[in-house]
């Protein structure tokens, strides 16, 4: 369920939640922060070899091509390590969330830092098959990881 | 090889100092920053005019979070120092990098007696704002950490976390495996009248404080404080004439052939501490056996257990067997680790509390906490994440 539109009524950050902090945006890391509005989780791609670049750059360090883009991947993912936060650092934060690493289903050694949501925390396991959904903020669509069983 | 191309043998640390330490000081960051380098001039024996070189991490943040308010250039103008060169600066092998640096400017003729410092003001700075949510309404954030924005990652304790829920995961320690560091030097500190906590603590207490994240409770986090550390790193030719035995930098680590990324780091459960120990043991003919003592870098309590293993004193995977109990650890153990209380009980004083504690230990001058039998060689540490740099020291006889 990648159609962002399906998530409409999200609860990903609950009213009173502190706000999402955001990213400044650059010719680089765009697409990994927009395309969530067409539903797509997009990865720099060497066009020649294959390889997935994450963080973003237009340099393949496996083929040195440039010729890089963004491409829309599975969304789908895995859990390669999470920890649940249990200390209040701010007014309003949930009393327990969860914070993780998420490869991508596509390449082990792209690593996304993302919280896992839509579960309870403590359901949350190394390796969980995961899959992205999307919350807008201002002009950004954060991707989120919710249980692939979801 | 010869051994005198590697540059850190021909320097030792000649002199220490550190300002006093405290949850909330009555002076400033550079004031703190002034009392420490003074301390460390004159343990060494030395006078302002023979300082030819500074070094600090990660230089003046300019900011208000305390991380760092003193650079080089202030420090260099509070003294009135004539130097022939310095430097201060975050992107190096983490807190050790003014050391390496010095090291090289030393190598290359520059200079011959380096004051190293750094300068921590976290305990004021909280009290004042949350230091790490310095974000202001309608700013966005950049720099690799821009990857993390939107996540609630609030603390470094949240973030390493995921390190470290790893770590557990994949050895099996158990919580009150983990205690153990956090007992023992809570022990070291109740022997150290500068430490900021000195009341002992058990195992009760520590499984009832507060969990923080992950596998983290809050003794296992270190304590912000408002304090300074300085050393004097000089030739070693120079360090010869001086009062004090010098302290020779026998080796360092200094690599980064990992990923260079909080996000990307390809070694989440031991972080990047691996190479730069195998690094640093490959400029030595010393062992881990001839180590008589270990002052890691615990900013978190599992940055200790991970370096005891990258450093090669237990096994992968076996530091839970190795402070099982605290016995080995301990003052009176067969590697006393962390002998100060170290940043989790005496402060946050940031890997230089560690060579201040090193130096102390090395020149006989521990009082309560002094470890027995004249120790010659430590192994001292910093890490986080991508960061990590290692340091063998050796008492010349």
């Amino acid at each position: 369920m990648l159609d962002s539109e399906t998530k409409a009524g999200s609860t990903i950050t609950p009213p009173g939640a502190p706000a999402r902090a955001l990213p400044v945006i650059d010719k680089d890391n765009e697409a990994f922060w927009t395309w969530g509005a067409k539903g797509q989780l997009a990865i720099f791609r060497c066009q020649d070899c294959g390889y997935y670049i994450h963080t973003p750059v237009r340099f393949c360090p496996k083929c040195e091509s440039v010729d890089v883009e963004p491409e829309a991947t599975s969304g789908k993912g895995f859990v390669t390590s999470f920890t649940i936060n249990y200390k209040q650092w701010v007014p309003g934060l949930p009393e327990r969330f969860v914070l993780a690493i998420v490869r991508i289903a596509e390449q082990d050694d792209v690593q996304l830092i993302t919280n896992i949501v839509n579960c309870d925390p403590d359901s949350v396991t190394m390796d969980m098959p995961v899959k992205v959904v999307f919350e807008q903020h201002e002009d950004l669509w954060i991707p989120f990881f919710e249980p692939e069983s979801n | 090889m010869p051994a005198n191309a590697y540059g850190e043998k021909n320097t030792a640390i000649t002199g220490v100092g550190q300002s006093k330490v405290s949850r909330g000081s009555e002076h400033s960051a550079l004031r703190l920053t002034v009392d420490a380098c003074m301390a460390a001039i004159k343990d060494a024996g030395l006078t302002r005019a023979a300082i030819d070189g500074i070094a600090t991490w990660p230089g003046d943040r300019g900011d208000e979070s305390g991380f760092s308010p003193v650079g080089s250039a202030g420090l260099q103008d509070a003294l009135r120092l004539k130097v022939k060169w310095y430097a201060g600066g975050g992107e190096a092998p983490g807190q050790y990098g003014a050391v390496f640096n010095a090291i090289g400017a030393i190598s290359a003729g520059l200079c011959r007696n380096v004051l190293i410092f750094r300068t921590m003001y976290e305990a004021t700075a909280r009290k004042a704002a949350f230091a790490n949510s310095l974000l202001k309404p309608g700013q966005r954030q950049g720099g690799g950490f821009a990857w993390y924005a939107p996540y609630w990652n609030y603390a470094a304790a949240l973030q390493q976390s995921l390190f470290f829920n790893k770590y557990t995961h994949n050895s099996g320690i158990k919580p009150e495996q983990i205690a153990q560091i956090s007992i023992n030097q809570r022990r070291n500190a109740s022997l150290n009248p500068a430490a900021i906590y000195r009341t002992p603590i058990t195992l009760d207490d520590y499984m009832a404080s507060p969990r923080i994240a992950g596998p983290l409770r809050i003794y296992d986090c270190d304590v912000p404080i408002d304090g300074c550390t300085a050393i004097i790193v000089s030739r070693l030719d120079v360090a010869r004439d001086l009062r004090n035995k010098p302290v020779r930098i026998e080796a360092v680590g200094s690599s980064m052939e990992y990923r260079n990324s909080w996000t990307q780091l390809d070694c989440l459960p031991t972080q990047a501490q691996p190479h730069v120990a195998e690094m640093m043991w490959s400029r030595t003919d010393l062992k881990p056996k001839d180590v008589h003592m270990a002052q890691l870098y615990d900013g978190f309590s599992f940055h200790t257990i991970n370096w005891l293993e990258n450093f090669g004193f237990c096994g992968r995977y076996e530091a839970k067997d190795f402070i099982e109990g605290g016995k080995r650890i301990a003052l009176e153990g067969e590697l006393p680790v962390n002998t100060s209380g170290g940043a989790l009980s005496a402060g946050r004083l940031h890997a230089y509390g560690a060579v201040h504690e090193a130096c102390t230990q090395l020149w006989g001058r521990g009082g309560e906490r002094q470890v027995k039998g004249d120790p010659r060689v430590v192994a001292t540490s910093t890490a986080g994440g991508p960061l990590a740099g290692a340091m063998l020291l050796v008492k010349e006889d």
